[in-house]
C-alpha cells in the first residue's frame, strides 16, 4: 500500500492504495467521484478520460503513483453548476443519448479547447477520434465543441 | 386516498386525491401483448400515474428504461400536450419493478411511444378536463368559458387560476366522459425539438448509471466465467487471488468464481491470480468455421415453412431468368458503453437490486426464484442504462450480483469487465441465407425463396425476412441450429441482418432485370403505400438519378420494422486499397405522429451508426469454444471521423404512431452495399465489408 496525496477538483486528497492502482478506480471507489466511467480498462475508448496537470489523461491506465502531488480534474470539477462553455453547448445542442461516454467526451473536448481555443473539423477529429460513443452522438459532439469555440465549423 | 368509482367498463384512468396535497391520475398503458386485451378494454391495473400537485408540479411516473432513446422526456411530453402542462414544471420518475403494477415494464420493440400515445394523451386529456372544471366550480361559472393554457385555466373574463391551486379541487370533481383529444394542428408540445429531461445531469457526472451506485456497506466483485460456452467449473484454487491485498473473499456461483474485494480493482487483480479448471463442456471445440459449415449443410434441404405465397418452386422453375445467390451475416455484439454490472443486497428475508435493465420483472423474478423469495420481498432499482440496445433484456448480470451477495452476505456489486462484457454476450445470430430469385420476360420477379439456416430461435432468425414486394410466389423458410453460442436480440433484431439480405438480393433482381433498382422497389411496392413513399422521399431528396462524380455510387433502401417505414439513400466509393468511403447518406421516415423531431433525428443517427460499426468493422468469431475478440481493439466500432453526414427527412403521415428506436437500422447495410455494387460492380453478400474484397486488381 502507498500513501498518495493529490489535488482533486481543487481538493487535496491523500488516499492509501496500492501504488499501481489505476487512477479510475481511485476516483470511483475511494473518492466516489462516479462521473468518471469504466468502458475498456486499456485506454480504447476513452470514457474515462480526465485532466492530470490539465493534460487528457486515460484515467483507467494511469497508476495512482504517477499522480502522487499533481492535480486531476473530473466531470465533477469541470463546473458545479453546468457553466463551463462546454457544458452549456451540449445541452444547447442535447449531445448526450445514453450518456455514459459523456464525461470523457467532454473531458477530451475541454483540454482540446485549451490547447486549440478554435479548432477545425479536421482537428476535432484527431483530438475526438479515440474517444468512442456507441449511441451515435458524434455529429452534435462536433457541433457543440464549435458552438463552445463560439465559431462556425468547416473543414 | 379517496378514489372515485370506475367511469365506465371501457376506461382506464382512476382520479384520485393524495391527502388534499394534489391530483392523482392513475391509468394503464398496455404492453406489446396486451394490445388486444387493452382494446377490449377489459383488463383495467393502473400502470402509469400523473400526478399535479399544489405547487403545480407535474409528475409523471414511467415504467419504461431510459436507455439514450429518450423515453424519460417523450413520454412526459405526450401527457403534457394534452394537459396544456406549462412544460418547466413538469417532472419525470422512474418506476421500480413491480409484478402487475405497470403491465410488462420490459422496454424493447420500439414500443415505449408507440404502446402508450393514446392512453397518455386520454389521460393528460382527463387531467386537463378535470381542471377546466375544478375552475368553474371554483369561480362559478360555466365550464365552456373556461379554457386550459401553460399550466393555468384561464376565464374568458381573463382571469386565472394555476394548475396547482386547482389540484387538490379537481380530484373531486365530476369526471367528464368522452374526454376530446386535441387536433393534432393545436399541438405546442408535440412535434417541437425539446431537450431531453436528463441531459443536465448527463453532462456533470450527476447521472446516476447502474455502475455508479453506491450502497453502504457495499463490496465489489469480478467474476471468472468458463471461456467456454456452457464450461462448468471443475476445481479452483483461490489461495493467491485471497492473499491479493483488498481482496476480501473468493467464492463459486453458478456462472464461476467470484471475487469479492474492497474496490474494483482489487477485485480484478484478485480474479487474475486464481487457478480454475474448467469442465469445457460440448462445445470445447466450436469454431465459427464448423458453424458455417454446418449451416450450410442444413441449408441443402428444406427447413420449415416460415410464410409464403403461390407456388415459388414452380415459379422459379418455369422463370425466363433465374438469379441465385448466398448471403453470410455474422455474429454481432452489443457493446454498450457501460459494461454489464449489477448492485445486490441480499437479506435473510429480502432482497434490494439497482440495476441498469431493460427487463425489470425478469430480473425481480430471476432473484425471487434463485432465493426462494415471494417476489414482493424484491425490491428492483431501475438506474440509467449506458446503453440497452437488447443486451439489457438478459438478466445473467442480475442473477451474478444476487448469488454473489447472497453467498458472502452483504451488499455487493458485480462489474463484468469489457472483456467479459464482449466474450459473453448474446450475439446476434450469424445466418447463411439462400437466395433464388426468378424474373419474367419483361425482368419482374415471379418468384423468390429465401432458406435461412442460423443459431438462436426462429424469431431472432427469421423476423423480417418476407419481402414487402409483390412478387406473386414466395417461400421462406428456415432451419434452426444449436451452436452454444448465445443469441439474443440485438437493436432492430431480424431486420437487422434480413433487411441487409432482402434489399441487397431485390436489387440483384434489378440490375438482373436491368432497370433501375429505386423504379424496380417503386412498381413492387404498389400494395405497400406507406413504404414506398418513404422509398420516394428518400430518393427524391438523395437527388436519385442526377450525376455523381466519378467513382461515386448510390444505393438505395427501404424496410417498414417496428411499426415505422424507412428507407435509406447512401453514396459511397471505394478507393483502391477496397476501403469504403461513405460520402452522403438519407434517410427518410415515417413513423406517423412525431413526439420530438430532435429526438427522432438522433434515434436514426444512432441506428445508422450502430449498424455501420457491424457493417464496416470486425465480427464476432468464435475458436475453441469461446468468442476471439475481447476488447474495442479487436472489436472495433465507428469513430467521429468515420462517422458520415446523416440528413433525416421526416415524412408527415398520418398512419399509426410507430417506433424509431430501431427502424433506422436495417435499411443502412443494404443501402451501402448497394451503392458499393454501383461504385464498383463488386457484390457484397457478406458482412462485415472486408475492403481486401473490394481491391481493384
Amino acid at each position: 500500500m502507498a500513501s498518495i496525496t493529490l489535488i482533486v477538483n481543487g481538493k487535496k486528497q491523500t488516499v492509501e492504495v496500492a501504488a499501481e492502482t489505476p487512477l479510475l478506480w481511485v476516483l470511483r471507489d475511494t473518492l466516489g467521484l462516479t462521473g468518471t466511467k469504466y468502458g475498456c480498462g486499456a485506454a480504447h475508448c476513452g470514457s474515462c478520460t480526465v485532466h492530470v496537470n490539465g493534460e487528457a489523461t486515460r484515467s483507467c491506465v494511469t497508476p495512482i503513483e504517477y499522480c502522487e502531488g499533481k492535480t486531476v480534474t473530473t466531470i465533477e470539477g469541470l463546473s458545479a453548476d453546468l457553466s463551463h462553455p462546454l457544458q452549456k453547448a451540449w445541452i444547447q445542442e442535447d449531445v448526450p443519448q445514453c450518456g455514459y461516454c459523456q464525461s470523457g467526451q467532454i473531458m477530451s473536448a475541454a483540454a482540446l479547447l485549451i490547447q486549440n481555443p478554435h479548432p477545425t473539423d479536421k482537428i476535432i477529429d484527431d483530438a475526438m477520434r479515440s474517444i468512442l460513443c456507441r449511441c451515435g452522438t458524434y455529429p452534435r459532439i462536433r457541433r457543440a465543441i464549435h458552438l463552445a469555440a463560439g465559431q462556425k465549423g468547416g473543414k | 386516498m379517496s378514489t372515485q368509482p370506475s367511469l365506465s367498463r371501457r376506461d382506464f384512468i382512476k382520479i384520485s386525491s393524495v391527502a388534499g396535497a394534489g391530483l392523482l391520475l392513475s391509468f394503464y398503458l398496455p404492453s406489446k401483448d396486451e394490445l388486444a386485451l387493452a382494446a377490449t378494454g377489459e383488463a383495467f391495473a393502473p400502470n402509469a400515474w400523473l400526478k399535479i400537485d399544489n405547487d403545480g408540479i407535474v409528475t409523471i411516473t414511467v415504467a419504461r428504461s431510459e436507455m439514450g432513446q429518450g423515453v424519460l422526456t417523450s413520454m412526459p411530453m405526450i401527457v403534457a400536450e394534452e394537459l396544456e402542462a406549462d412544460w418547466k414544471k413538469v417532472r419525470v420518475e422512474q418506476a421500480n419493478a413491480h409484478p402487475t403494477k405497470y403491465g410488462s415494464m420490459s422496454t424493447g420493440g420500439s414500443f415505449s411511444v408507440r404502446g402508450s400515445w393514446q392512453n397518455l394523451r386520454t389521460a393528460g386529456a382527463t387531467a386537463r378536463e378535470l381542471l377546466i372544471s375544478a375552475a368553474a366550480q371554483t369561480w362559478g361559472v360555466d365550464r365552456s368559458t373556461c379554457r386550459a393554457e401553460n399550466g393555468k385555466v384561464v376565464h374568458s373574463s381573463g382571469k386565472e387560476l394555476p394548475y396547482g391551486q386547482l389540484a387538490s379541487t379537481a380530484a373531486t370533481v365530476h369526471a367528464p366522459t368522452g374526454v376530446r383529444l386535441k387536433d393534432p394542428k393545436d399541438f405546442k408540445i408535440l412535434g417541437k425539438r425539446l431537450p431531453k429531461l436528463d441531459t443536465p445531469s448527463k453532462v456533470n457526472g450527476a447521472a446516476k448509471f447502474g455502475m455508479d451506485i453506491r450502497v453502504p456497506g457495499m463490496l465489489f466483485s469480478s467474476i471468472e466465467r468458463s471461456p467456454v460456452f456452457g464450461g462448468k467449473v471443475k476445481s479452483f484454487d483461490a489461495s493467491k487471488a485471497k492473499a491479493t491485498p483488498g481482496v476480501r473473499d473468493v467464492v463459486q456461483v453458478d456462472s464461476g468464481i467470484a471475487v469479492i474485494a474492497n474496490s474494483t480493482w482489487a477485485a480484478f487483480q484478485g480474479r487474475k491470480e486464481l487457478s480454475v479448471q474448467w469442465d469445457e463442456g460440448q462445445y470445447a471445440n466450436q469454431s465459427s468455421e464448423a458453424i458455417w459449415q454446418s449451416l450450410e449443410e442444413m441449408a441443402k434441404s428444406r427447413g420449415s415453412v416460415d410464410d409464403y405465397e403461390g407456388d415459388a418452386e414452380s415459379a422459379l422453375a418455369g422463370a425466363a431468368k433465374q438469379v441465385e445467390a448466398v448471403y453470410y451475416a455474422p455474429l454481432v455484439a452489443h457493446v454498450t458503453m457501460e459494461p454489464m454490472n449489477c448492485v445486490a443486497d441480499v437479506r435473510s428475508d429480502r432482497c434490494e437490486i439497482w440495476v441498469p435493465t431493460q427487463s425489470p420483472q425478469q430480473i425481480q423474478n430471476e432473484a425471487a426464484r434463485i432465493l426462494g423469495l415471494p417476489v414482493d420481498k424484491v425490491r428492483v432499482n431501475v438506474t440509467l442504462l449506458g446503453g440497452g440496445f437488447g443486451r439489457r433484456l438478459q438478466t445473467d448480470y442480475g442473477s451474478d450480483a444476487v448469488r454473489v451477495s447472497k453467498a458472502i452476505g452483504a451488499p455487493v456489486q458485480v462489474i463484468w469487465t469489457r472483456e467479459d462484457d464482449m466474450q459473453h454476450d448474446w450475439y446476434r445470430p450469424c445466418t447463411y441465407n439462400v437466395l433464388k430469385g426468378g424474373l419474367d420476360k419483361d425482368g419482374w420477379p415471379v418468384a423468390w425463396m429465401h432458406r435461412i439456416a442460423g443459431p438462436g430461435s426462429r424469431g431472432l432468425v427469421v423476423a423480417g425476412s418476407t419481402p414487402p414486394y409483390a412478387i406473386p410466389n414466395f417461400r421462406v423458410d428456415s432451419h434452426i441450429k444449436e451452436t452454444g453460442v448465445p443469441i439474443g436480440a440485438w437493436r432492430s433484431v431480424g431486420p437487422s441482418q434480413n433487411g441487409f439480405v432482402v434489399e441487397s438480393f431485390i436489387d440483384e433482381l434489378a440490375h438482373a432485370a436491368k432497370k433501375d433498382p429505386f423504379e424496380f422497389r417503386r412498381h413492387l411496392l404498389s400494395k405497400s403505400p406507406r413504404l414506398r413513399r418513404a422509398l420516394e422521399v428518400a430518393a427524391e431528396k438523395a437527388g436519385w438519378g442526377k450525376p455523381l462524380p466519378a467513382g461515386v455510387g448510390r444505393g438505395i433502401a427501404a424496410v417498414e420494422s417496428f411499426g415505422s417505414a424507412v428507407a435509406e439513400v447512401v453514396e459511397a466509393s471505394v478507393a483502391k486499397d477496397g476501403s469504403v468511403k461513405i460520402h452522403r447518406i438519407v434517410a427518410a421516415v415515417d413513423c406517423g405522429p412525431i413526439v420530438n423531431p430532435d429526438t427522432l433525428e438522433a434515434q436514426v443517427e444512432g441506428g445508422i451508426v450502430y449498424s455501420l460499426s457491424s457493417v464496416l468493422k470486425d465480427e464476432i468469431t468464435i475458436a475453441k469454444g469461446r468468442t476471439v475478440q475481447s476488447n474495442f481493439d479487436d472489436y472495433r466500432i465507428l469513430t467521429i471521423d468515420e462517422m458520415p453526414k446523416v440528413e433525416t427527412h421526416i415524412i408527415p403521415s398520418t398512419e399509426s404512431v410507430g417506433g424509431i428506436g430501431e427502424p433506422g437500422l436495417p435499411p443502412v447495410a443494404p443501402a451501402l452495399c448497394n451503392a458499393i455494387f454501383a461504385a464498383s460492380g463488386i457484390r457484397v453478400r457478406r458482412l462485415p465489408i472486408k475492403p481486401a474484397d473490394l481491391k481493384k486488381s
